[in-house]
């Protein structure tokens, strides 16, 4: 049935365009569309029977790739749980514990059905009858819109699988996939040691798909249109669209829908970057700073960041505001990160606040002792010993700050601090960072 | 047939053990968590990694084949 689009699809398709696909239609919505306006916008569901390989075809066929951060080829995942023994189950992941990232709020807030519609095409593709949506709790209004959503669907009964919308802990490794399948399996919110990896044994020991609701949303879009017309967006070997949070040094922060690879100088430009702005952090927390100099011509793609080091990430691009000093923010970050451990594996539990400490007493020009010997070591040795990816998150991040701030970092290693640390910055910090998840003992793990 | 030493690093709590016992392949971080070797353990010291991994305390040693990481 994928091979004939009706014509109603097609024009539907057509006006959807490139870069207005996942937002057509609430760029300014305050609420969520409700079903019939949903159908009205992106045309009905296709109908779908159980263990429908074609939608895996198709997926792969389009290149998707992960919106979450990793950015894994989405139909191997699909491929790989499907091929696994056991009835799957499928968990959309819409945690979005970045905090610099708005991208998951904004879709689900505006597009729920959206992302319904793909988690249930992608339950069908993979022969599971139950799926999960995990939300951050404490989005009270968020929680309620989706609850209101699945209600609509369930009332519609269009629906061959039951979506149960859960509210998880919102600390920063509490998003990932380990630690939500967990959680699901009644335990804590806390990454486990893989493997197994939820593909192959996840939420009631079953093969687990689990993706960001992003990617359940172009799921959603490919079924409907296909992978030539999700192809017709993309460069530098990225396909389709993909969301960007930019913030930091812009006039007008904000979500935007932009092309996969879209060059990130233009990309920044979406949001009408600062003309002083002179370094971006690309992909989230757990991404890396560089020179805008340097990447803005670069695709926002997986292929053509490697080389710089970097990666699209959760899709965020962050100014930095040319008052402040890239230095000081880095290790308030990570002082962040260091309290978002959840304190299971020994080189991320000592590793990183040792790391935060070495950056704030460089960002206060007091390093004691030798300071770039030890920070050097103790980013070597932290990275890839964790459990999870935490611990290297946060040296990626170190790293990149060494570098792309290396004049600033040099003058601070000699006690002299650089201008913007100098004078100071009136609006306070730059970068958002909640209260501290771990440390703050304000919720629980579970 | 070659294996590999490997730590699952949530079950680990820097006892040591293994540091001393296999000090050719294993050191240990500032903090006393375990490093692991990045490659395989040579024949003549397989037996020996084998004890030690039986006796962690925390069970979080592992020897595995190779092939798989």
């Amino acid at each position: 049935m994928t091979s004939t689009i009706s014509s109603d699809w097609q024009d539907i398709a057509e006006r959807l365009g490139s870069a207005n696909r996942l937002t057509a239609g609430w760029r300014d919505a305050d609420r969520p569309a409700i079903l019939r306006v949903h159908a009205g916008r992106y045309g009905p569901m296709p109908a779908l029977p159980r263990r429908a390989d074609w939608l895996i075809g198709a997926v792969t066929e389009a290149g998707l790739t992960g919106r979450g951060g990793a950015g894994f080829p989405t139909g191997r995942k699909l491929r790989a749980v499907a091929e696994q023994r056991g009835e799957p189950v499928v968990v959309a992941n819409g945690m979005e514990s970045e905090p610099a990232s708005g991208k998951d709020k904004a879709l689900l807030a505006r597009a729920p059905h959206l992302v319904l519609d793909g988690v249930v095409l992608a339950a069908a593709a993979v022969g599971a009858s139950t799926a999960h949506l995990c939300l951050p709790r404490g989005r009270n209004r968020l929680i309620a819109d989706l609850r209101h959503a699945v209600g609509e669907r369930a009332h519609a009964g269009i629906d061959p699988v039951a979506i149960e919308v859960h509210e998880l802990p919102h600390g920063y490794v509490a998003s990932s996939e380990t630690a939500v399948v967990n959680w699901l399996n009644g335990g804590d919110a806390k990454p486990t040691a893989t493997p197994p990896r939820p593909y192959q044994k996840g939420v009631g020991k079953r093969p687990t798909l689990i993706s960001n609701v992003e990617t359940f949303a172009h799921v959603a879009l490919i079924a409907r249109f296909g992978p030539g017309w999700f192809r017709r967006a993309g460069a530098g070997g990225a396909t389709g669209s993909m969301l960007v949070t930019i913030a930091g040094a812009v006039r007008a922060p904000g979500v935007y829908e932009v092309e996969a690879g879209t060059q990130i100088g233009l990309a920044l430009d979406r949001g009408g970057l600062h003309g002083q702005a002179r370094s971006v952090l690309v992909g989230g927390y757990f991404g890396s700073w560089h020179e805008i100099g340097q990447v803005g011509t670069l695709p926002l793609a997986s292929g053509p960041l490697k080389s710089v080091g970097a990666a699209p990430g959760a899709g965020v691009l962050y100014a930095l505001p040319p008052d402040a000093c890239g230095v000081a923010e880095t290790a308030r970050v990570l002082g962040w990160l260091a309290g978002e451990s959840a304190n299971q594996c020994g080189p991320c539990m000592f590793g990183l606040p040792a790391i935060a400490d070495d950056f704030a007493q460089l960002a206060s020009g007091r390093p004691r002792g030798n300071l770039y010997d030890r920070l050097h070591r103790r980013l070597d040795v932290v990275s890839g010993r964790g459990a999870c990816a935490h611990p290297d998150g946060a040296v990626r991040l170190a790293r990149s700050a060494l570098s792309a701030f290396a004049a600033d970092v040099r003058a601070h290693a000699s006690g002299r601090l650089c201008g913007p640390a100098r004078r100071g910055r009136g609006d306070g910090p730059a970068l958002p960072l909640p209260p501290s998840f771990g440390g703050s003992g304000r919720d629980s793990w579970r | 047939m070659t294996r590999r030493l490997a730590v699952n690093p949530i079950a680990c709590t820097g006892h040591g053990i293994c540091a001393s016992m296999l000090p050719e392949l294993i050191g240990l971080d500032e903090w006393g968590y375990p490093i692991m070797p990045d490659h395989p353990v040579p024949d003549d010291l397989t037996p020996l990694a084998r004890r030690t991994v039986r006796l962690c305390p925390t069970l979080a040693l592992r020897l595995e084949s190779a092939d798989r990481r």
